[in-house]
């Protein structure tokens, strides 16, 4: 098998706050295979964007990586000087923002901001970025007459098109997508994903979409790795993950999720709220809202298992999983004791 | 202000509810003779009635969140009328105004802002009743009555605290308690969970369903999420570009959405399965510019069926089944 083109091993990030050391990552583990599309999903605060930005080497001022490795292509960029660095961003990994509203420069037309990443970080000439433009304008499926344009005569999804275009300027190795349809509407939403999965398909990107959405996930990745509080509790292909969850808080969200598909039925939260980081809890931290909660599970932090085929689990009651999967389809089981 | 004397007039009802926005001025149009107006609602006639959770499904700029604004007097109509209850609202002002804010309120979308963050919980709570000049000694009861009524904890538990140390879910439910303490017939909630997460979203939309059923309150519910509209509310309207489109019993509307537009809103919703469909979207291209609004249908350049007569024909709104209207030639 090819080796994955990104091998994230035990990675930690630490923010320094008003309120102390907060461990906002805490010993993340997951790969990335050449050509697929990985979610990286779960709830705000749960340290998904923070991964997604050590990836890139933006992190905020306040944080630094405290242990773990990010193997990229055999090498890890955590020990790698920052000129090293610079060389990677854009041209090996890229990033496709939430917003590309902020993100382009709305003094600038379109077509200039292509040419500069395509002239300053490719090397290319002017004749040949502006040629390579108006390829990648067509790709995006956005009508190359428009590069002279400015971003305020584009509306959102065009302008989400320009920075996946952008993103791809440079053929890299990993693109890194954060929340890339978030702000936009159900059917520029839709068009934007198709998009990025007909690109994904045809030059057999390598990407990580980080999302809060589980339906953005269903819809066009190949793996999703599960995140809460800082931690990895659940990873496998897509489908066993939303099928097969194994994991509580997966359970859970299936239950708390409006579907449109299936008949009405009653929505079931999940008890509580995520814990505070700063003092998280000792043994597994879904611990305080998990209904199938045991004595171990207070005190005991559970390890990540492996369970072949990329399925791992982070869960004392891994092995009872089909048993407690049924239990958690009644919405009984999640009333607050 | 007066009380509805049939039961059968609606709470709230719209007729040719416009409001047009002017673009920002700029020193050149002093030399130009009109400038083009944006039509955010445009000729929207809707009823509510008591008792009735109503859907405002729309994207962005559609003009759904204007529509709720005019409905709650927040913002004036540039025409058309509104009636709550029977009375015009236009003419309300004074003590008539008052007792309209008492029964017609506001839940606001994003719970971390709709709080002053220097008032404590109980504070916020007690806000309205202070605003309306509700007697005094009943405060706390009231308070009380409103937390109990989206399922939190009695006020002595929220004692002191500030906004900032609940989560996002304990603060959205304040919200709608805040609005649930002056007792109102209706309420407007846009978009009221979509800056939650989802493991609490379910929470706060069964109170909302519980409130609507156990206090038979009224409610506009405005959101660009289909499941949640479906989750919550009996009826639906459609908008696009300020109109309505299509309106009927939210099941049916789901089980044969009838306008194209609805039809490609609702094929480009995603769901939690990899076994979704993925075809193309029936639709082309963007949302057309709301400003100067063409002849004709305001959905047809984005519209497969599209005929020439819907170039210079405005659909009108229609009945074409028992609750269920469309504004389309082609039905």
């Amino acid at each position: 098998m090819e080796p994955p083109v990104l091998d994230v091993r035990n990675l930690s990030i630490e923010y320094r706050t008003s309120r102390g050391i907060v461990r906002a990552v805490d010993g993340v583990s997951f790969s990335v295979p050449k050509g697929a599309i990985v979610g990286l999903v779960g709830e705000s605060g749960c340290g998904k964007t923070t991964v997604a930005r050590s990836i890139t080497g933006v992190l905020h001022q306040s944080a630094r990586i405290a242990g773990g490795e990010l193997v990229f292509k055999g090498k890890d960029l955590v020990a790698a000087p920052e000129k090293e660095w610079l060389e990677k961003r854009w041209r090996d990994i890229s990033f496709i923002p939430q917003s590309a509203m902020n993100s382009l420069d709305p003094v600038y037309r379109i077509g200039a901001q292509l040419e500069e990443v395509l002239v300053h970080r490719g090397g290319r000439t002017r004749a040949e970025a502006r040629s390579r433009s108006s390829e990648l304008f067509d790709m995006v499926g956005l009508n190359p007459a428009r590069l002279d344009e400015y971003p305020h005569q584009f509306s959102g999804g065009m302008r989400q098109r320009v920075a996946i275009a952008l993103a791809l300027a440079l053929d890299p190795g990993l693109v890194i997508a954060d929340e890339p349809v978030t702000a936009l509407d159900v059917i520029v939403q839709r068009q934007i994903l198709d998009v990025i999965r007909d690109l994904q398909r045809k030059l057999s990107l390598s990407m990580i979409l980080v999302t809060h959405d589980i339906s953005v996930v269903a819809y066009v990745s190949d793996k999703v790795v599960v995140m809460y509080a800082g931690r990895v509790v659940e990873t496998g292909s897509t489908a066993d993950v939303l099928e097969r969850p194994r994991h509580p808080y997966m359970m859970g969200l299936t239950n708390a999720f409006p579907d449109l598909d299936t008949a009405a039925h009653d929505l079931v939260p999940i008890d509580g709220s995520p814990p505070d980081l700063a003092s998280p809890p000792s043994g597994c931290r879904f611990a305080p809202r998990c209904p199938f909660l045991l004595p171990r599970c207070e005190t005991d932090d559970p390890a990540s298992a492996a369970l072949g085929e990329g399925r791992s689990v982070a869960c004392h009651r891994a092995p009872e999983a089909d048993d407690l999967r049924a239990r958690a389809k009644e919405s009984a089981t999640w009333l607050p004791a | 202000m007066a009380t509805g004397l049939s039961a059968t007039t609606p709470l709230v009802e719209a007729r040719g509810l416009t409001k047009r926005f002017a673009p920002p001025a700029r020193l050149t149009d002093m030399f130009r003779k009109e400038r083009a107006h944006t039509h955010a609602v445009n000729k929207v006639d809707l009823t509510i009635s008591r008792g009735e959770s109503v859907g405002l499904l729309g994207e962005s700029g559609c003009g759904k969140t204007t529509t709720g604004r005019l409905l709650l007097k927040l913002i004036e109509p540039s025409a058309g009328d509104i009636l709550f209850d029977g009375t015009a609202v236009s003419g309300l002002a004074g003590p008539s105004l008052i007792d309209f804010r008492k029964r017609a309120q506001l839940v606001f979308q994003n719970p971390f802002d709709a709080l002053n963050p220097r008032f404590t919980i109980e504070r916020a709570l007690a806000e309205p009743l202070v605003n309306t000049g509700v007697d005094r000694a009943t405060h706390h009861d009231k308070v009380e009555r409103a937390l109990s009524q989206v399922r939190l904890p009695p006020l002595a538990r929220f004692e002191g605290l500030f906004p900032h140390q609940l989560s996002g879910g304990q603060l959205q439910r304040i919200v709608l308690a805040r609005a649930l303490v002056l007792e109102p017939d209706f309420i407007v909630a846009d978009e009221p969970v979509s800056m939650l997460d989802v493991s609490v979203r379910a929470g706060v939309l069964n109170v909302m369903r519980e409130v609507r059923s156990s206090l038979g309150l009224a409610a506009l519910y405005i959101s660009h999420d289909l499941a949640l509209v479906r989750y919550v509310c009996s009826r639906t309207l459609v908008m696009y570009l300020g109109r309505i489109v299509e309106e009927g019993p939210t099941e049916d509307l789901l089980k044969s959405p009838l306008h194209p537009y609805t039809r490609a809103l609702m094929k480009a919703v995603p769901v939690p399965r990899v076994d979704q469909s993925r075809d193309p979207l029936p639709i082309i291209g963007n949302v057309s510019d709301a400003r100067g609004q063409p002849k004709g249908c305001s959905f047809r350049d984005r519209c497969p069926l599209a005929i020439a007569r819907c170039a210079d024909d405005e659909p009108a709104l229609r009945s074409v089944a028992p609750g269920r209207r469309v504004a389309c030639h082609l039905l």
